[in-house]
């Protein structure tokens, strides 16, 4: 029996759900070994009742927090796919800032309103098991569809532990550092085949920072180039807002 | 007689991007309420830019919307190069429009191919139309993908582009890149006879409702125009500089909304693709022009319904332009160019025509170029106090109809406004009373 996949969607712009759409016919192909479900964004099915969830989005409010909750007790599988949901992504930057500052700036004297309320940003893993994550802002639709093949078939999905730079220099890309610009790609997780810079383009990290980033690498690069911890930390914080410790 | 009770209450209506919710309440045939609420979660982008470079700007604000993230892209361009005294060349200025068109092609196929046309079919999603309707949905496939072609050599990629940045682009297009784009969207244009044909021979699964409003699109006689113009409004023949955006919108809160409402002349105005063709339709290419008139569709409409007509006319009225920009593009040359662009304290505001309406993006920056604040309002906002004032209008009209089929064409009134609307709450003006 094929598995029932239903996705959801949190904070977030929707852009990977519309990767998946993005497939075409190959959409008509994965549709041959899965069986959606739900998918507010395409269809008007609903079911309570699924294997797999595949979530887009982080979660800023209380009541979000709680129906991904329900949807993880629901789902014998969670895939979190996009910065939003893997890292927090650009959601994140809001945390830099009081809550009630940030409330007050977008919505001037009716923040108090009760459903203007927000908290900050938290990515899904930091309110639920997470059991596979697809990274990239947007992710690559083919990526995801690899993991589910791989899920179907029982193995493990593997993602690379390597800087983003490996992939470049693979591609011959002139370095951007060459160009005064700040590229985060000797920090960054490689698997988008260093997609930025190889449009020419620094990269922003959007696939997350490594777990054992050669930062001692990074300084070197950095001070060669004649630049700032200061600055390579703004263009951190972009996509990789640090967690609150202990959160 | 007993009582007739009718409660609808759509948590999360299907098929639109983000979340809305529609309420009906009835009792013997008199309406007690009818609402459309706008519970998405909001994401605080103007609040987060504070700080930010302008290097950055539309690398983060792109992130509001993955439909529309081009127009965002452009719109953050114009507003920024405005601040920053930056002018832009001929080539840019097509390169972008050209990438821009894509998005229009990929948003209008994916909006009436896949969301809007099980309405037409009584189906709950495109998937059982693959099997029951298998040319006309591969048709809408390859109309999509040579959207996203388009965005693809132009933006470097389909969503979130990569190459667009302040003074110009990071990466230009060849001319191979070009002519292959050319190629693909001369093979376009009969497939999008093909799905006009389709959905002409649906137009009777159209609700025949009219509500007269005001209707506000970019202008700039004699061009149907997605980036540039002024704004311009159906009540009057006033032209209003985009700079002075924020006397047109007049953004205020609402309890039932997480994302601000608009109003201008009236209690509500429309804005997309519909509001475009009534002040534009004069400006259409030939055959966009002659697949307006195939579907029925005349300057002047007010059936919000109709919206998906006019996204598939605007679709065949971009392929006409997109194909005569690559030739403009082809017989003068790519020439290269390094996009160089210093900062400087300023204000600038930028409008471009998102698939789903006018979009404007304001900053103001400081001497080192970081952003001090932004304000921007999305098309959605705008439309949705016009989504309301529809629904008023057409629950009596339908009130002693079947619950069910009252809730079909709610819904599908909603849907017809292609709303975007985790845009709408990602982005909501600021507005100190």
């Amino acid at each position: 029996m094929k598995p029932r996949v239903a996705i959801f969607d949190f904070a977030c712009c929707e852009g990977c759900q519309l990767q998946i759409l993005n497939m075409e016919e190959e959409l008509l192909e994965l549709l041959s070994v899965i069986d959606p479900v739900e998918w507010r964004e395409a269809m008007s099915d609903r079911s309570e009742d699924y294997d797999i969830a595949i979530v887009e989005g982080s979660i800023t409010r209380e009541q979000d927090a709680d129906r991904l909750r329900a949807i993880r007790e629901r789902a014998k599988v969670l895939i979190a796919i996009g910065a939003c949901a893997t890292l927090g992504g650009v959601n994140r930057l809001k945390n830099h800032f009081p809550m009630a500052e940030v409330q007050k700036i977008v919505y001037g004297d009716a923040a108090a309103m009760p459903h203007l309320a927000t908290m900050p940003t938290r990515a899904i893993d930091e309110i639920v098991k997470v059991d596979y994550k697809v990274e990239g802002c947007p992710i690559n639709a083919q990526e995801l569809s690899r993991v589910i093949r791989a899920l179907l078939a029982g193995s493990a999905p593997a993602t690379p532990d390597y800087p983003l730079c490996v992939e470049c220099k693979k591609g011959e890309n002139p370095c951007r550092y060459d160009y005064g610009e700040i590229c985060l790609g000797p920090l960054t997780r490689a698997g988008c085949n260093a997609w930025c810079p190889s449009n020419g383009f620094w990269c922003f990290g959007c696939r997350g920072l490594l777990d054992d980033a050669n930062v001692e690498a990074a300084e070197k690069v950095m001070e060669q180039y004649g630049r700032t911890a200061d600055e390579l930390r703004e263009k951190i914080i972009l996509f990789n807002t640090p967690r609150e410790p202990g959160e | 007689m007993p009582s007739k009770k009718i409660d609808i209450d759509v948590r999360h209506i299907t098929r639109v991007e983000g979340h809305g919710n529609i309420l009906v309440r009835a009792r013997d045939g008199v309406i007690e309420k009818t609402e459309w609420q706008v519970p998405e979660a909001p994401r605080f982008f103007e609040a987060m830019v504070r700080g930010c470079s302008f290097q950055d700007i539309q690398t983060i604000v792109s992130r509001i919307c993955g439909i529309c993230s081009v127009t965002h892209s452009l719109a953050a361009l114009k507003a920024l190069e405005d601040a920053l005294g930056v002018e832009v060349s001929e080539q840019t200025i097509r390169l972008r429009i050209l990438a821009h068109y894509g998005e229009q092609l990929e948003s209008h196929s994916l909006h009436v191919g896949y969301l809007a046309a099980p309405d037409l079919l009584g189906r709950k999603s495109v998937i059982p139309l693959a099997a029951s309707h298998p040319d006309l949905v591969r048709t809408v496939i390859a109309i999509h993908r040579a959207g996203n072609l388009i965005m693809e050599k132009l933006a470097g990629r389909k969503t979130h582009p990569v190459r667009l940045i302040p003074g110009g682009f990071a990466m230009l297009p060849t001319a191979a890149d070009l002519r292959a784009l050319k190629h693909e969207l001369e093979a376009t244009l009969p497939r999008l006879q093909v799905l006009a044909e389709a959905v002409a021979g649906l137009a009777g699964a159209f609700p025949a409702f009219e509500r007269d409003t005001e209707y506000v699109a970019l202008m700039k006689e004699p061009t149907y125009p997605y980036y540039h113009g002024d704004i311009g409004s159906s009540d009057t023949g006033e032209k209003v500089p985009v700079r002075e955006f924020e006397r047109v919108v007049n953004e205020y809160v609402t309890p039932q909304s997480t994302a601000k409402w608009t109003r201008w002349h009236r209690e509500s105005y429309m804005v997309g693709a519909l509001a475009r063709f009534n002040l534009n339709g004069t400006w259409l290419q030939p055959l966009a022009k002659a697949t307006a008139e195939a579907l029925g569709l005349r300057q002047g409409c007010c059936n919000p319904y109709l919206n998906n007509l006019a996204q598939v006319v605007e679709s065949v009225h971009v392929v006409e332009r997109s194909l005569q920009l690559i030739d403009e593009l082809l017989s003068a040359g790519i020439r290269p160019e390094t996009p160089k662009v210093a900062p400087r304290a300023g204000v600038g505001v930028g409008a471009v025509e998102a698939p789903r309406g006018v979009l404007f993006h304001k900053y103001e920056l400081d001497a080192k170029g970081n952003c001090l604040s932004a304000n921007m309002c999305i098309p959605t906002n705008q439309n949705h106090a016009n989504i309301q004032q529809d629904l008023e209008a057409l629950v009596p009209q339908i009130i002693d109809r079947e619950r069910d089929e009252i809730r079909r064409l709610m819904e599908m009134l909603v849907r017809a406004y292609d709303p975007c609307i985790s845009c709408s709450t990602h982005f909501l003006n600021v507005e100190f009373v």
